[in-house]
């Protein structure tokens, strides 16, 4: 078990890396720099700011001290946010995106799955075409659709529900409906669907045909099972809405890091660029990992670090 | 009894300082920025939420309120008689930490600004200032060994070792702190500052407006924890001068700034504090301004603007000192013709280009917009007149004209040239707007000419780059100017200017601009910019569009707020009637 974790935080390192590199290269292969102005600077002013940040070392030097802060999980000062570090600006979203994401999250936990399973239960009744109406809408209208119209409908017109920002928990609403509302629809339907199928297996009939009661039945026989999906969808889902979004964090103006990662490639903010991404990607292989960890839980058939046959 | 007393003094302490708050809340100006400010460092600035916010925490040497220059810092000034000489008396005034405010903190901000090692950007401003030395500085730059004239080299605009670098300009061998010391900026005592020009630059003390030439407090700017402008953000570090000191920053959030006690005049500031946030979608900002949650937002969506000027009396429209237009790229053969740019020039309607934009833009006759006055206060673009071109379609049939003469010019037929025209591109950067302007445009000359372009948009940085190189038949551009004469739009198309992208390069164009700033005489320096402007109308190597406006709401309750023509908002006497 030991031994199988060491191999996953190695091959970890060794994909972050690449990751760091293939976007070092690929962002200084796009034309404009850091230094692209509404107004151009000239050629004296933007050779100036070069040299401040370093940007006039051949690339390959400026790779490798890149790197070496990497390593030390510094990841160098932001180029368009004066005297602020990545480090920094990382500091000052991630909490904003992280809360708005806790939420959504739950709420696509909370919500999400017990649509499904009921959902499944109750194929084909009213309940189930609602849900599935429901989920189908989640699915198909864009975020920004469902926060405008939050905005506009909803917390414009009543006075204590704040329009932007999150200073109380009633801010929450907003923010966490558009941001969970793709997801949990589609954790419902995968719920939904996963579960009529296990509903079919042998094993549960031979369960019901043992006679036990159909809450021990759906409750520790068929849901467990049914979850191995929904887990494997779930696990990068909690990475991506962590790490925030653009547009839910700009139409709210939640001050996240999901607005700095979009904002820092039309700006060319290279630094901001990598270590978002080395950031993202990070939280990303760890989610992952967790979701391994989960199913050796759940599906007892699987075991971690072991291939069948050794 | 005695307890009774206490009581009572609790009671009024309680509701005296409740009484107190509400005061201050109800007098609290709530406002929306926009973006977070990348800085509020005057000398670092470059942008114009920067400019907002600094606008009101500091003050140069005069302040420019709705086009009109009053005495700021500068209780007085006088310019020589040879005009290059002009001296400043400041008034006595004190810093928001109470210390006093010298000429020298004026000298310290301008050197520092004009340092290479700060790498400001808004530095190349200097250049329009015509001070002595200035120029030398900004440029500072040190790759060679000026006694062996070995340099270093550049491969890919990244420099290669800097084992050439021996500390000396490379073109005048000065070291930096000699280049410093012949700059001319000089305090004389700690209420005297005496400015030496190279030209006599009759907008000179008008430019002192603007932010890049505002004091800053050497202790403050030097401070631990205050590197790169971090100072100005930092209520503990940040020392400033103007109507309003900052008291909160939250990166990503807003700030609020209250009443600076030792602003000199504050007499006449009405306002207790400022609330500002930073929300830069116009949409949610303009859902907060109609909940009451803001009293001023700095722009609306696009689609209500028509709605707006329709029907709303807190909706205004100003006319910006800047110009959209189009640059022809006279590097190719096809662009040599002046008739033909002429002609393409003319077939356009500006009138139902702005109608579609819709945001109070006017249709431009000219490269230079309303708004500057000349020696004898008329209005330089109305007295320039509209060299031919009619606002609507008026001029459609003076381009057909043309475009034929320019055939026979070239030695083509109609048909020919229309053939060698088509497939040319019209290039500009990923915008809905940009595309609806460049989609008219290609209409027009489709209708008018029958010559059919196409278009082509790249993403913002990527499109600077390729205007830059000079890779493009037709481009977008867009030019704003910083201060109030019209040298500051004309001068972009001077030979070597970085600004120049249709690469204009005429040597009686450049003479002229050289001799309006080399007078003294007001009534040669704006006769040498008519003529240039002519020159420039007559060669038409852009196409000028339109002239930028500024759309903002102000609730009715607020009022004597200003605006510089240059752009930024001033709250400094504006009061809330609530």
């Amino acid at each position: 078990m030991f031994g199988y974790y060491l191999k996953r935080i190695f091959s970890a390192i060794v994909t972050l890396f690449i990751i760091a590199t293939l976007t070092f290269f690929m962002m200084r292969a796009i034309p404009g720099g850091p230094f692209t102005r509404e107004k151009a600077l000239p050629d004296q002013i933007i050779a100036q700011l070069n040299a401040k940040y370093n940007l006039d070392d051949p690339v390959i030097v400026q790779y490798l001290n890149y790197m070496k802060g990497i390593a030390t999980f510094n990841f160098g000062p932001s180029f368009r946010e004066l005297g602020l570090t990545v480090n920094d600006l990382i500091r000052q979203g991630l909490p904003g995106s992280m809360k708005v994401g806790i939420v959504a999250v739950l709420m696509i936990l909370v919500f999400g799955i017990p649509m499904g399973i009921i959902s499944a239960l109750k194929q084909n009744k009213p309940i189930d075409y609602t849900v599935m109406v429901l989920a189908t809408i989640g699915v198909t209208v864009p975020s920004f659709v469902v926060a405008t119209l939050y905005i506009y409908l909803i917390s414009s017109r009543v006075s204590w529900i704040p329009i932007t920002g999150l200073s109380n928990p009633i801010a929450f609403i907003g923010p966490a409906i558009a941001l969970s509302g793709y997801s949990l629809s589609y954790v419902a339907r995968l719920t939904r669907s996963s579960m009529l199928e296990v509903l079919r297996q042998d094993y549960i009939r031979t369960a019901r045909a043992n006679g036990l009661s159909e809450t021990r039945v759906i409750g520790k026989h068929a849901l467990k099972n049914a979850l191995i999906p929904v887990v494997t969808y779930v696990g990068p889902m909690i990475a991506a809405i962590l790490t925030g979004s653009f547009v839910v964090e700009r139409i709210f103006a939640i001050n996240g890091i999901g607005r700095y990662f979009v904002e820092s490639v039309s700006n060319r903010d290279y630094t901001v660029i990598i270590g978002m991404t080395v950031f993202y990607a990070g939280l990303y292989i760890f989610m992952v990992l967790l979701v391994d960890i989960a199913y050796s839980f759940i599906d007892p058939r699987i075991k971690l670090g072991k291939r069948t046959g050794d | 009894m005695k307890k009774l007393f206490s009581v009572f003094v609790v009671f009024a302490l309680v509701f005296g300082f409740a009484a107190c708050t509400g005061d201050v809340e109800g007098n609290t100006l709530r406002w929306n920025i926009g973006a977070d400010p990348l800085t509020i460092d005057p000398t670092l600035n470059g942008a114009s939420d920067g400019g907002d916010v600094i606008n009101q925490t500091f003050e140069g040497l005069v302040r420019e309120i709705n086009g009109i220059v009053y005495p700021g810092i500068a209780e007085s000034w006088e310019t020589s008689t040879d005009g290059k000489t002009v001296t400043f008396t400041l008034r006595e005034s004190n810093w928001s930490d109470g210390t006093p405010l010298t000429a020298g903190d004026f000298v310290y901000s301008w050197l520092r600004g004009m340092d290479p090692s700060t790498a400001s950007e808004y530095s190349w401003i200097w250049e329009y200032t015509n001070v002595v030395g200035s120029v030398d500085l900004v440029y500072w730059t040190d790759v060679c060994n000026n006694t062996t004239e070995v340099c270093n080299v550049y491969v890919q605009g990244a420099l290669v070792g800097a084992e050439n670098a021996d500390g000396k300009d490379d073109s005048t061998g000065l070291t930096l702190a000699e280049t410093k010391a012949l700059v001319g900026v000089k305090a004389i005592n700690d209420t005297t500052l005496e400015v030496k020009l190279v030209n006599p630059t009759a907008y000179f003390v008008s430019l002192m407006a603007f932010y890049h030439f505002m004091p800053t407090k050497k202790s403050a700017v030097e401070a631990v924890g205050g590197e790169d402008g971090l100072w100005a953000k930092n209520p503990n570090l940040v020392v400033s001068n103007g109507p309003f000191v900052l008291t909160r920053y939250v990166g990503g959030e807003g700030l609020r700034l209250e009443k600076n006690q030792e602003y000199w005049n504050k007499k006449e500031v009405y306002l207790a504090a400022i609330e500002g946030e930073f929300v830069d979608l116009e949409t949610t900002a303009y859902a907060k301004y109609n909940a009451g949650e803001y009293d001023f937002i700095p722009s609306v969506p696009s689609v209500m603007i028509p709605t707006l000027i329709a029907l709303s009396d807190e909706f205004y429209v100003y006319p910006l000192l800047g110009t959209y237009y189009y640059s022809f790229n006279l590097e190719r053969v096809e662009w040599q013709n002046a008739k033909l740019r002429k002609a393409l020039a003319l077939a356009i309607n500006r009138q139902a280009i702005c109608d579609a934009l819709s945001a109070g833009q006017l249709p431009a006759a000219g490269f230079v917009p309303p708004g500057f006055i000349d020696n004898q206060g008329k209005d330089f673009a109305a007295e320039s007149g509209n060299y031919g071109i009619d606002p609507g379609a008026g001029s459609q049939a003076q381009a057909v004209a043309l475009f034929a003469e320019a055939a026979a010019d070239l030695g083509k037929t109609v048909a020919e040239l229309k053939t060698y025209l088509n497939g040319k591109v019209i290039l500009y950067n990923t915008s809905e707007g940009h595309k609806m302007v460049a989609e008219m445009v290609q209409e027009n000359w489709k209708s008018v000419l029958g010559v059919e372009l196409t278009l082509q948009n790249q993403e913002w940085a990527v499109f600077q780059n390729t205007r830059k190189n000079g890779d493009f038949d037709i481009a977008r551009g867009g030019w704003l100017t910083d201060f109030m004469d019209p040298a500051g739009m004309l001068a972009i198309f001077t030979t070597g200017n970085a600004y120049n992208d249709p690469n204009y390069e005429v040597a009686a164009y450049d003479t002229l601009l050289a001799e309006s700033q080399s007078t003294t005489d007001m009534a040669v320096h704006f006769q040498k910019l008519y003529a240039a402007n002519d020159m420039l109308m007559a060669a038409m190597p852009v196409i000028p569009v339109y002239y930028y406006s500024d759309v903002m709401m102000a609730k009715s309750y607020l009022v004597n707020w200003g605006r510089s023509v240059l752009g930024s908002v001033d709250f400094t006497h504006a009061k809330l009637n609530r």
